[in-house]
Protein backbone atom coordinates (compact mmCIF):
# COMPACT_ATOMS: atom_id res chain seq x y z
CA UNK A 1 0.00 0.00 0.00
CA UNK A 2 1.40 3.38 -0.88
CA UNK A 3 2.23 6.40 1.30
CA UNK A 4 1.88 9.97 1.05
CA UNK A 5 4.34 12.24 2.03
CA UNK A 6 4.35 16.18 2.01
CA UNK A 7 7.21 18.25 1.72
CA UNK A 8 7.44 21.75 2.28
CA UNK A 9 10.05 23.59 0.78
CA UNK A 10 8.33 26.87 0.54
CA UNK A 11 11.32 29.86 1.05
CA UNK A 12 13.59 27.15 0.27
CA UNK A 13 16.31 28.26 -1.78
CA UNK A 14 19.18 25.79 -0.82
CA UNK A 15 19.27 22.86 -1.18
CA UNK A 16 15.83 24.07 -3.13
CA UNK A 17 13.08 22.26 -3.77
CA UNK A 18 13.95 19.94 -6.54
CA UNK A 19 17.05 18.97 -4.51
CA UNK A 20 14.06 18.38 -1.18
CA UNK A 21 12.41 15.82 -3.19
CA UNK A 22 15.59 13.78 -4.29
CA UNK A 23 16.85 13.66 -1.30
CA UNK A 24 13.28 12.41 -0.14
CA UNK A 25 12.54 10.12 -2.96
CA UNK A 26 15.50 8.23 -1.86
CA UNK A 27 13.96 7.44 1.63
CA UNK A 28 10.47 6.59 0.05
CA UNK A 29 9.27 2.87 -1.55
CA UNK A 30 8.19 2.21 -4.89
CA UNK A 31 4.64 3.41 -5.86
CA UNK A 32 4.63 6.04 -2.64
CA UNK A 33 3.50 9.71 -3.45
CA UNK A 34 5.23 12.43 -2.94
CA UNK A 35 3.54 16.44 -2.91
CA UNK A 36 5.96 18.61 -2.95
CA UNK A 37 5.08 22.40 -2.07
CA UNK A 38 7.38 24.96 -3.18
CA UNK A 39 7.09 29.04 -3.70
CA UNK A 40 10.04 28.73 -7.25
CA UNK A 41 8.31 29.21 -10.39
CA UNK A 42 11.08 26.91 -11.58
CA UNK A 43 10.11 24.56 -10.48
CA UNK A 44 7.08 23.47 -12.20
CA UNK A 45 9.52 23.08 -14.69
CA UNK A 46 12.56 21.60 -13.29
CA UNK A 47 11.18 18.98 -11.23
CA UNK A 48 9.04 17.37 -14.29
CA UNK A 49 12.12 17.33 -16.59
CA UNK A 50 13.77 15.38 -13.48
CA UNK A 51 11.14 13.32 -13.01
CA UNK A 52 10.87 12.05 -17.02
CA UNK A 53 14.83 11.48 -16.89
CA UNK A 54 14.83 8.84 -14.10
CA UNK A 55 11.74 7.07 -15.00
CA UNK A 56 8.93 8.17 -11.69
CA UNK A 57 5.84 9.45 -13.06
CA UNK A 58 4.23 12.79 -12.66
CA UNK A 59 1.07 13.06 -11.68
CA UNK A 60 -0.10 16.65 -11.22
CA UNK A 61 0.57 20.16 -10.84
CA UNK A 62 -0.88 23.04 -9.99
CA UNK A 63 -0.67 26.63 -8.18
CA UNK A 64 -2.65 27.64 -5.02
CA UNK A 65 -4.75 31.11 -4.48
CA UNK A 66 -1.06 32.21 -2.30
CA UNK A 67 0.82 30.98 -5.28
CA UNK A 68 2.15 27.76 -3.33
CA UNK A 69 3.12 25.00 -6.39
CA UNK A 70 1.76 21.51 -5.18
CA UNK A 71 3.63 19.10 -7.18
CA UNK A 72 2.82 15.38 -7.53
CA UNK A 73 4.97 12.88 -8.14
CA UNK A 74 4.76 8.87 -7.63
CA UNK A 75 8.33 6.95 -7.27
CA UNK A 76 8.64 4.11 -9.70
CA UNK A 77 11.86 2.42 -9.26
CA UNK B 1 15.71 25.18 34.93
CA UNK B 2 17.95 22.28 33.91
CA UNK B 3 18.55 22.54 30.68
CA UNK B 4 20.49 19.82 28.40
CA UNK B 5 22.11 20.04 25.41
CA UNK B 6 22.71 17.08 23.08
CA UNK B 7 26.12 17.97 21.07
CA UNK B 8 29.00 19.84 21.05
CA UNK B 9 29.20 20.64 18.00
CA UNK B 10 28.76 24.28 16.19
CA UNK B 11 24.88 24.33 17.35
CA UNK B 12 25.16 22.82 20.31
CA UNK B 13 28.31 24.94 22.05
CA UNK B 14 27.52 28.14 20.44
CA UNK B 15 23.57 27.84 21.78
CA UNK B 16 24.74 26.92 25.88
CA UNK B 17 27.35 29.30 25.62
CA UNK B 18 24.87 32.35 24.23
CA UNK B 19 22.35 31.22 27.19
CA UNK B 20 24.68 31.36 29.78
CA UNK B 21 26.03 34.50 28.92
CA UNK B 22 22.39 36.39 29.03
CA UNK B 23 21.35 34.09 32.51
CA UNK B 24 24.80 35.73 34.75
CA UNK B 25 22.88 35.75 37.82
CA UNK B 26 20.41 32.22 37.07
CA UNK B 27 23.57 30.32 36.59
CA UNK B 28 25.14 31.37 39.83
CA UNK B 29 22.16 30.90 42.05
CA UNK B 30 21.76 27.74 40.54
CA UNK B 31 18.15 29.00 39.06
CA UNK B 32 19.23 27.62 35.62
CA UNK B 33 21.29 24.57 34.96
CA UNK B 34 23.05 23.89 31.70
CA UNK B 35 24.51 20.37 30.89
CA UNK B 36 26.27 19.66 27.59
CA UNK B 37 26.78 15.70 26.57
CA UNK B 38 29.06 14.91 23.54
CA UNK B 39 30.62 11.90 22.06
CA UNK B 40 33.56 13.69 21.75
CA UNK B 41 36.02 16.01 24.04
CA UNK B 42 37.20 17.71 21.46
CA UNK B 43 35.54 20.28 18.65
CA UNK B 44 35.93 20.35 15.61
CA UNK B 45 36.22 23.41 12.98
CA UNK B 46 34.81 21.09 10.19
CA UNK B 47 35.52 24.11 7.12
CA UNK B 48 39.18 23.95 7.51
CA UNK B 49 39.15 20.07 6.17
CA UNK B 50 38.89 21.79 2.74
CA UNK B 51 42.34 23.87 3.79
CA UNK B 52 43.89 20.13 5.19
CA UNK B 53 42.52 18.96 1.71
CA UNK B 54 44.67 21.25 -0.28
CA UNK B 55 47.76 21.47 2.20
CA UNK B 56 47.21 24.28 3.63
CA UNK B 57 46.14 23.58 6.98
CA UNK B 58 46.91 20.03 9.47
CA UNK B 59 43.94 18.64 11.60
CA UNK B 60 45.56 19.48 14.51
CA UNK B 61 44.85 23.14 13.91
CA UNK B 62 41.31 22.50 13.48
CA UNK B 63 40.31 21.22 17.28
CA UNK B 64 40.36 22.53 20.85
CA UNK B 65 39.26 20.80 23.91
CA UNK B 66 35.72 21.22 24.23
CA UNK B 67 35.57 21.92 27.86
CA UNK B 68 38.14 24.67 27.30
CA UNK B 69 35.21 26.76 25.10
CA UNK B 70 32.54 26.69 27.66
CA UNK B 71 31.64 29.44 29.96
CA UNK B 72 32.38 28.58 33.26
CA UNK B 73 28.90 27.02 35.37
CA UNK B 74 28.08 24.66 31.96
CA UNK B 75 28.36 21.39 33.07
CA UNK B 76 30.04 19.19 30.40
CA UNK B 77 30.38 15.46 30.37
CA UNK B 78 31.58 13.31 27.50
CA UNK B 79 28.83 10.60 27.39
CA UNK B 80 27.07 10.05 24.35
CA UNK B 81 23.47 9.23 24.72
CA UNK B 82 22.31 6.09 23.44
CA UNK B 83 18.07 6.74 24.82
CA UNK B 84 15.88 9.64 24.27
CA UNK B 85 12.99 9.75 26.62
CA UNK B 86 11.18 12.56 25.55
CA UNK B 87 7.72 11.73 26.87
CA UNK B 88 9.47 10.89 30.59
CA UNK B 89 11.77 14.00 30.08
CA UNK B 90 15.35 12.33 30.15
CA UNK B 91 18.15 10.78 28.40
CA UNK B 92 20.31 7.95 29.34
CA UNK B 93 23.66 7.44 28.41
CA UNK B 94 26.57 5.28 27.72
CA UNK B 95 27.84 5.39 30.72
CA UNK B 96 24.53 4.08 32.42
CA UNK B 97 23.62 7.66 33.78
CA UNK B 98 20.15 9.19 33.28
CA UNK B 99 19.77 12.76 32.86
CA UNK B 100 16.65 14.72 33.40
CA UNK B 101 15.70 17.99 31.96
CA UNK B 102 13.07 20.68 32.11
CA UNK B 103 14.59 21.40 27.67
CA UNK B 104 16.43 19.77 26.14
CA UNK B 105 18.31 21.03 22.88
CA UNK B 106 19.45 18.26 20.31
CA UNK B 107 22.60 19.48 17.78
CA UNK B 108 23.88 16.31 17.03
CA UNK B 109 25.24 16.92 13.40
CA UNK B 110 25.33 14.91 10.72
CA UNK B 111 27.71 12.40 8.54
CA UNK B 112 29.07 11.12 5.55
CA UNK B 113 27.81 7.82 4.53
CA UNK B 114 29.39 7.09 0.96
CA UNK B 115 28.74 3.00 1.89
CA UNK B 116 25.08 4.25 1.01
CA UNK B 117 26.53 4.37 -2.94
CA UNK B 118 27.50 1.34 -3.95
CA UNK B 119 31.45 1.29 -4.91
CA UNK B 120 31.53 5.35 -3.56
CA UNK B 121 33.73 4.57 -0.37
CA UNK B 122 35.95 2.63 -2.14
CA UNK B 123 36.87 4.69 -5.44
CA UNK B 124 36.84 7.85 -4.69
CA UNK B 125 38.23 10.75 -2.09
CA UNK B 126 36.57 13.23 -0.22
CA UNK B 127 37.44 15.88 2.58
CA UNK B 128 34.43 15.22 5.43
CA UNK B 129 36.69 13.88 8.27
CA UNK B 130 40.23 14.62 8.88
CA UNK B 131 41.76 11.30 7.71
CA UNK B 132 39.59 11.52 4.72
CA UNK B 133 41.09 15.14 4.17
CA UNK B 134 44.79 13.70 4.71
CA UNK B 135 44.37 10.99 2.36
CA UNK B 136 42.62 13.42 -0.70
CA UNK B 137 45.82 15.45 -0.13
CA UNK B 138 47.62 12.50 -0.51
CA UNK B 139 45.96 11.29 -2.98
CA UNK B 140 45.68 14.95 -5.43
CA UNK B 141 49.49 15.48 -5.02
CA UNK B 142 50.53 11.51 -6.61
CA UNK B 143 47.67 12.49 -9.00
CA UNK B 144 49.75 12.70 -12.57
CA UNK B 145 47.06 13.46 -15.00
CA UNK B 146 43.90 12.74 -16.58
CA UNK B 147 40.34 13.11 -15.59
CA UNK B 148 39.11 14.15 -12.13
CA UNK B 149 35.10 13.80 -11.99
CA UNK B 150 33.40 15.61 -9.12
CA UNK B 151 30.03 13.62 -7.90
CA UNK B 152 27.55 15.13 -5.67
CA UNK B 153 25.29 13.57 -3.20
CA UNK B 154 22.22 14.49 -1.41
CA UNK B 155 21.54 15.21 0.70
CA UNK B 156 25.07 16.73 1.96
CA UNK B 157 26.50 19.58 4.67
CA UNK B 158 28.79 22.37 3.43
CA UNK B 159 26.45 23.67 -0.12
CA UNK B 160 29.11 25.40 -1.24
CA UNK B 161 31.55 22.51 -1.16
CA UNK B 162 31.09 20.92 -4.33
CA UNK B 163 32.36 24.27 -5.58
CA UNK B 164 34.62 24.55 -3.14
CA UNK B 165 36.60 21.59 -4.07
CA UNK B 166 36.53 21.69 -7.77
CA UNK B 167 37.71 25.31 -7.67
CA UNK B 168 40.67 24.61 -5.50
CA UNK B 169 41.34 21.37 -7.27
CA UNK B 170 42.03 23.79 -10.06
CA UNK B 171 44.90 25.61 -8.36
CA UNK B 172 46.13 22.67 -6.86
CA UNK B 173 46.47 21.13 -9.95
CA UNK B 174 47.80 24.59 -11.92
CA UNK B 175 50.05 24.69 -9.46
CA UNK B 176 51.76 21.05 -9.96
CA UNK B 177 51.68 22.13 -13.44
CA UNK B 178 49.61 19.58 -14.78
CA UNK B 179 46.63 21.98 -15.68
CA UNK B 180 46.98 20.94 -19.56
CA UNK B 181 47.01 16.99 -18.41
CA UNK B 182 44.18 17.33 -16.57
CA UNK B 183 40.31 17.49 -17.45
CA UNK B 184 38.00 18.74 -14.84
CA UNK B 185 34.51 17.21 -14.69
CA UNK B 186 31.58 18.42 -12.81
CA UNK B 187 28.64 16.69 -12.05
CA UNK B 188 25.59 18.24 -10.28
CA UNK B 189 22.02 16.54 -9.67
CA UNK B 190 19.73 19.41 -10.55
CA UNK B 191 19.56 21.44 -13.98
CA UNK B 192 22.26 23.63 -13.17
CA UNK B 193 25.54 23.50 -11.13
CA UNK B 194 24.30 24.64 -7.83
CA UNK B 195 21.59 24.78 -5.55
CA UNK B 196 21.54 28.42 -5.31
CA UNK B 197 20.32 30.58 -8.57
CA UNK B 198 22.42 33.60 -8.39
CA UNK B 199 25.40 31.10 -7.28
CA UNK B 200 25.44 28.86 -10.42
CA UNK B 201 24.43 31.97 -12.30
CA UNK B 202 28.08 33.19 -11.51
CA UNK B 203 29.83 29.25 -11.29
CA UNK B 204 29.14 28.48 -14.83
CA UNK B 205 30.60 30.86 -16.49
CA UNK B 206 33.55 30.21 -14.41
CA UNK B 207 33.35 26.87 -15.21
CA UNK B 208 33.39 27.99 -19.14
CA UNK B 209 36.19 30.18 -18.55
CA UNK B 210 38.22 27.78 -16.43
CA UNK B 211 37.62 24.93 -18.97
CA UNK B 212 36.04 22.96 -16.31
CA UNK B 213 33.25 20.75 -17.83
CA UNK B 214 30.37 20.30 -16.38
CA UNK B 215 27.31 17.48 -16.52
CA UNK B 216 23.44 18.53 -14.67
CA UNK B 217 20.67 15.80 -13.40
CA UNK B 218 23.73 13.82 -12.74
CA UNK B 219 21.85 11.91 -8.96
CA UNK B 220 25.12 9.05 -8.65
CA UNK B 221 23.49 5.67 -8.50
CA UNK B 222 26.65 3.35 -7.97
CA UNK B 223 30.59 3.57 -8.97
CA UNK B 224 32.04 0.87 -11.18
CA UNK B 225 35.72 0.48 -9.71
CA UNK B 226 36.33 -2.19 -12.34
CA UNK B 227 35.93 0.48 -14.90
CA UNK B 228 36.43 3.31 -13.52
CA UNK B 229 33.10 4.61 -14.46
CA UNK B 230 30.22 6.75 -12.30
CA UNK B 231 26.63 5.93 -13.17
CA UNK B 232 23.88 7.83 -12.34
CA UNK B 233 20.29 7.53 -11.74
CA UNK B 234 19.67 9.35 -14.96
CA UNK B 235 21.16 6.65 -17.20
CA UNK B 236 24.46 8.54 -17.82
CA UNK B 237 28.15 7.23 -17.25
CA UNK B 238 31.06 9.02 -16.61
CA UNK B 239 34.67 7.79 -16.44
CA UNK B 240 37.24 9.20 -14.30
CA UNK B 241 40.99 8.71 -13.27
CA UNK B 242 40.30 10.57 -9.98
CA UNK B 243 36.83 10.41 -8.27
CA UNK B 244 35.84 13.08 -5.91
CA UNK B 245 33.20 12.73 -4.26
CA UNK B 246 30.55 15.07 -1.85
CA UNK B 247 29.27 11.74 -0.33
CA UNK B 248 25.12 11.91 0.72
CA UNK B 249 24.88 12.22 4.55
CA UNK B 250 22.39 11.41 7.49
CA UNK B 251 22.21 11.99 10.98
CA UNK B 252 23.38 10.34 13.71
CA UNK B 253 22.30 7.08 13.91
CA UNK B 254 21.10 7.34 17.67
CA UNK B 255 18.33 10.13 16.16
CA UNK B 256 16.95 7.46 14.04
CA UNK B 257 17.34 4.04 16.79
CA UNK B 258 15.30 5.92 19.02
CA UNK B 259 12.29 7.03 16.53
CA UNK B 260 12.96 10.43 16.08
CA UNK B 261 13.66 11.09 12.83
CA UNK B 262 14.09 9.10 9.10
CA UNK B 263 17.67 8.89 8.52
CA UNK B 264 18.89 11.10 11.60
CA UNK B 265 16.56 14.55 10.79
CA UNK B 266 14.68 15.42 13.47
CA UNK B 267 11.26 17.24 12.22
CA UNK B 268 11.50 20.96 13.46
CA UNK B 269 9.67 23.90 12.73
CA UNK B 270 11.41 26.48 10.62
CA UNK B 271 10.82 29.29 12.72
CA UNK B 272 10.21 28.15 16.06
CA UNK B 273 13.03 25.23 15.82
CA UNK B 274 10.88 22.68 17.99
CA UNK B 275 10.90 19.59 17.31
CA UNK B 276 6.98 18.39 15.55
CA UNK B 277 5.12 16.35 17.18
CA UNK B 278 3.21 15.88 20.79
CA UNK B 279 6.83 15.93 22.63
CA UNK B 280 8.50 19.38 20.95
CA UNK B 281 7.01 21.75 23.38
CA UNK B 282 9.90 21.08 25.32
CA UNK B 283 12.77 20.04 22.65
CA UNK B 284 14.43 22.37 20.56
CA UNK B 285 16.91 21.22 17.30
CA UNK B 286 19.34 23.08 15.69
CA UNK B 287 22.44 22.40 12.91
CA UNK B 288 22.36 19.74 10.65
CA UNK B 289 19.57 17.56 12.93
CA UNK B 290 16.46 19.50 11.84
CA UNK B 291 14.87 18.42 8.66
CA UNK B 292 14.12 21.92 8.00
CA UNK B 293 14.18 22.42 3.84
CA UNK B 294 17.25 24.77 4.52
CA UNK B 295 21.36 24.64 3.62
CA UNK B 296 22.92 21.98 6.06
CA UNK B 297 26.00 24.56 6.85
CA UNK B 298 27.60 26.08 10.31
CA UNK B 299 26.68 29.47 9.62
CA UNK B 300 22.52 28.32 9.60
CA UNK B 301 23.45 25.96 13.14
CA UNK B 302 25.25 29.55 14.53
CA UNK B 303 22.14 31.76 13.69
CA UNK B 304 19.68 28.80 14.97
CA UNK B 305 21.43 28.85 17.64
CA UNK B 306 21.55 32.50 18.71
CA UNK B 307 17.67 32.76 17.85
CA UNK B 308 17.26 29.56 19.95
CA UNK B 309 19.39 31.03 23.10
CA UNK B 310 17.83 34.23 22.83
CA UNK B 311 14.24 32.74 23.65
CA UNK B 312 15.07 30.39 26.41
CA UNK B 313 16.64 33.14 28.17
CA UNK B 314 13.50 35.05 27.09
CA UNK B 315 11.28 32.23 28.18
CA UNK B 316 13.18 31.92 31.73
CA UNK B 317 13.07 36.22 32.53
CA UNK B 318 9.81 37.31 30.73
CA UNK B 319 7.73 33.91 30.39
CA UNK B 320 7.86 33.83 26.60
CA UNK B 321 10.38 33.65 23.26
CA UNK B 322 10.88 36.63 21.52
CA UNK B 323 11.32 36.35 18.00
CA UNK B 324 11.68 33.45 15.48
CA UNK B 325 14.29 32.12 13.32
CA UNK B 326 14.49 34.00 9.95
CA UNK B 327 16.41 31.35 7.59
CA UNK B 328 19.55 33.40 8.21
CA UNK B 329 22.20 31.30 6.19
CA UNK B 330 26.09 33.46 5.25
CA UNK B 331 28.27 30.84 3.43
CA UNK B 332 31.61 31.81 2.51
CA UNK B 333 32.70 30.07 -1.11
CA UNK B 334 36.78 30.29 -1.94
CA UNK B 335 36.67 30.29 -5.37
CA UNK B 336 40.39 29.23 -5.62
CA UNK B 337 43.26 29.40 -3.36
CA UNK B 338 43.26 33.11 -3.32
CA UNK B 339 39.81 34.19 -3.83
CA UNK B 340 36.28 34.30 -2.73
CA UNK B 341 32.74 35.52 -2.82
CA UNK B 342 29.76 34.52 -0.09
CA UNK B 343 26.31 33.63 -0.05
CA UNK B 344 24.22 35.53 2.27
CA UNK B 345 20.14 34.71 2.17
CA UNK B 346 17.32 33.76 4.37
CA UNK B 347 13.74 32.60 3.79
CA UNK B 348 12.45 35.27 1.92
CA UNK B 349 15.75 37.02 0.36
CA UNK B 350 17.44 34.73 -2.30
CA UNK B 351 21.29 35.45 -2.27
CA UNK B 352 23.33 38.17 -4.79
CA UNK B 353 26.85 37.10 -4.68
CA UNK B 354 29.60 39.22 -6.00
CA UNK B 355 32.68 38.57 -7.89
CA UNK B 356 35.21 36.65 -5.68
CA UNK B 357 38.21 38.78 -4.42
CA UNK B 358 41.50 38.59 -2.47
CA UNK B 359 39.87 40.70 0.36
CA UNK B 360 36.78 38.25 0.81
CA UNK B 361 39.43 35.33 0.63
CA UNK B 362 41.52 37.33 3.41
CA UNK B 363 38.74 37.57 5.25
CA UNK B 364 37.42 33.97 5.31
CA UNK B 365 41.10 32.73 6.44
CA UNK B 366 40.34 35.71 8.96
CA UNK B 367 37.33 33.97 10.46
CA UNK B 368 39.18 30.40 10.15
CA UNK B 369 40.81 31.55 13.45
CA UNK B 370 37.87 33.79 14.50
CA UNK B 371 35.51 31.29 14.72
CA UNK B 372 36.81 30.34 17.84
CA UNK B 373 35.61 33.29 19.35
CA UNK B 374 31.98 32.21 17.63
CA UNK B 375 31.80 28.77 19.91
CA UNK B 376 32.52 30.93 22.67
CA UNK B 377 29.47 33.10 22.02
CA UNK B 378 31.45 35.91 21.60
CA UNK B 379 31.35 36.75 18.20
Amino acid sequence: MSTQRVVDARGSFCPGPLMELISNMKMMAVGDVLELLSTDAGSAADVPEWIKKVGHTMINTEQDAEGTWHIRVRKEK
Amino acid sequence: MKILVIGGGMGGTIFANHLARRLPHEMKTGKTQITMLSANHQHIYQPGWLYVAMGRATPDELVREQASLLEPGIEFHVDPVEEFHLAENHVKCKSGKVYEYDLIVISTGSRPTPETIPGLRENSIHCYTADDALNFFRQLSAFKGGRIVITVGLPHKCPMIPLEITFAMHDFIKDRGLLDKTEFYYTYPIGRVHSLENVAKWAAPEFDRMGIRYETFFNMKEVDGKNAAVLSEEGAAVKYDLLVAVPPHKGQEVIEKNGLGENGWIPTHRNSLHMEGEYGKNVLVLGDTTNIPISKAGSTAHYEAEVAAENVAALIKIGCPVREYDGKVFCFIEAGKDRATYASFNYQTPPQPKAPTGAVHAFKMAYNQLYWATARGLL
